[in-house]
């Protein structure tokens, strides 16, 4: 399988990218690692005129906390995340996520901004950004813009970036004494999308209260979704075992998913729920280590 | 449409083509330089046949453009005996029976380095999760880890002797 014609371009800056961008029309796009991109013009999903490569960048490949965010490049490939120690260290829920994500060999060219920048529900980090309450920094013809993530996904494949928008950051609030996250998926072998998946993040206060708390779904709704009936069940609560029960509950009820070959509707909601249970436990044990 | 002009490093040679936006490393890999070691399986980034390694990074090169490669240094099968003498992995896999049918055993070898540099003692279970993305359809895995476990312990010997 190859993809149909298109033309290549390199960018080697973020500005020569968006200057390339406006130039060349809305029929032009971006690609980073590719894995996404080029596997659906292969299938000739998607027919792109231009391709311009925003791989060669230099300088958007960092992971470091700044002030009260970590801050992770969008060009970093998943390995490098997976490799990181700061993040092994204060961010576990990054390294679940990653582990699970594709395989070794695609983590090497994947990147986080093209994870989260494709738009798609079936992709894992869309629902750890919405857990983690991140904010996408993107730059454009109009100069850089910070897009709470909450904003940032607006349908299928559609997100608030702009055609020549690039993303080139992704914030994430400090992980706090007395914070913790967990993410699983179900799939059903290696490098399939999730069949379904929940990401959670808490943050407790010395008694244990919970002060926030985000869960993010993969893969049951068309755009990634926040379970905000559960949120607001478990915020300011001291969360027991049936609180936890009645969470899992909620989010079978309130998740969109479709029988498909992954499974029927009713399979993907029992296995929310439960995902959902078990992702909350791992948190809050990760929160009061 | 336009061509590009690329130049890699490919086995330790400079080679240097004109090439199409939308062909794909593996495409120029077999059919431009006749490397035919490195295998077309799915075609989808599922299988890991045509695995290669990309500035020493294990890549899928059925999902790459060969323009994108243009600077890089290339390690395919064939470049990975070191004047003739078999690299570790290709001996372990020789001596541990870790192929039937051979297919996979390019793509599987590769990833294999990558996955040794990054952890040079692996358990068991890492190696299974160091080669999920590479599929086998005869040997059931089992005589692929034991070859990937003889070459690290090989491998660990060789740097320590040196």
């Amino acid at each position: 399988m190859i993809p149909a014609n298109f033309n290549y371009h390199k960018a080697s800056s973020v500005s020569e990218a968006i200057a390339l961008s406006q130039e060349l029309g809305e029929e032009a796009k971006y690609m980073s690692g590719g894995h996404s991109l080029l596997p659906m013009m292969k299938l000739r999903f998607a027919t792109p005129e231009h391709i311009i490569d925003i791989s060669k960048i230099d300088g958007l490949s960092y992971i470091k906390e700044e002030g009260d965010m970590l801050k992770i490049g969008a060009l970093t490939t998943q390995t490098e995340m997976e490799h990181n120690a700061l993040l092994k260290e204060k961010y576990p829920i990054l390294g679940d996520a990653i582990w699970l994500t594709a395989d070794p060999s695609v983590r090497n060219v994947g990147t986080i901004g093209g994870n989260i920048a494709h738009g798609d529900a079936a992709n894992d980090q869309p629902a750890l950004m919405l857990a983690m309450r991140a904010t996408v920094v993107a730059e454009g013809a109009d100069g850089t813009k910070s897009i709470p993530i909450d904003d940032f996904f607006h349908g299928f494949y559609m997100t608030a970036l702009e055609p020549s928008d690039v993303l080139v950051e992704i914030q994430i609030p400090k992980a706090k004494k007395g914070s913790g996250g967990a993410y699983h998926k179900v799939e059903r072998k290696v490098g399939d999308y999730a069949t379904a998946g929940v990401a959670v993040y808490v943050e407790l206060d010395v008694d244990g209260v919970c002060q926030e708390i985000g869960i993010g779904l993969t893969n049951v709704s068309a755009v990634p979704m926040r379970l905000e009936r559960g949120e607001a069940l478990l915020r300011g609560q001291k969360i027991t075992d049936e609180l936890i029960s009645e969470v899992g509950q909620v989010a079978s009820e309130d998740c969109e998913p479709e029988s498909d070959l992954r499974g029927s509707e009713a399979y993907k909601r029992s296995i929310v729920n439960t995902i959902t249970k078990r992702m909350l436990n791992k948190a809050l044990e990760r929160a009061r280590q | 449409m336009a061509k590009h002009t690329i130049t890699m490093t490919i086995n330790g040679e400079s080679v240097s083509a004109e090439v199409d936006s939308r062909l794909l490393l593996v495409h120029f890999i077999r059919e431009n330089l006749d490397l035919t070691g490195t295998h077309i399986g799915c075609d989808t980034s599922n299988c890991g046949a045509c695995t290669i390694l990309l500035d020493g990074k294990s890549i899928k090169s059925c999902t790459y453009l060969a323009v994108r490669a243009d600077g890089a240094a290339i390690t395919t099968i064939e470049g990975l005996a070191a004047e003739g003498t078999n690299h570790p992995l290709q001996q372990a896999f020789h001596d541990q029976h870790g192929l039937h049918c051979g297919f996979c055993t390019p793509g599987m070898i590769l990833r294999s380095v990558d996955l040794l540099k990054n952890n040079p003692n692996p358990t068991e279970e890492e190696i299974r999760w160091g080669i999920s993305g590479n599929l086998c359809r005869c040997t059931g895995y089992n005589n692929i880890v034991k070859s990937v476990q003889q070459a690290a312990k090989e491998m660990q010997n060789q740097s320590e002797s040196v």
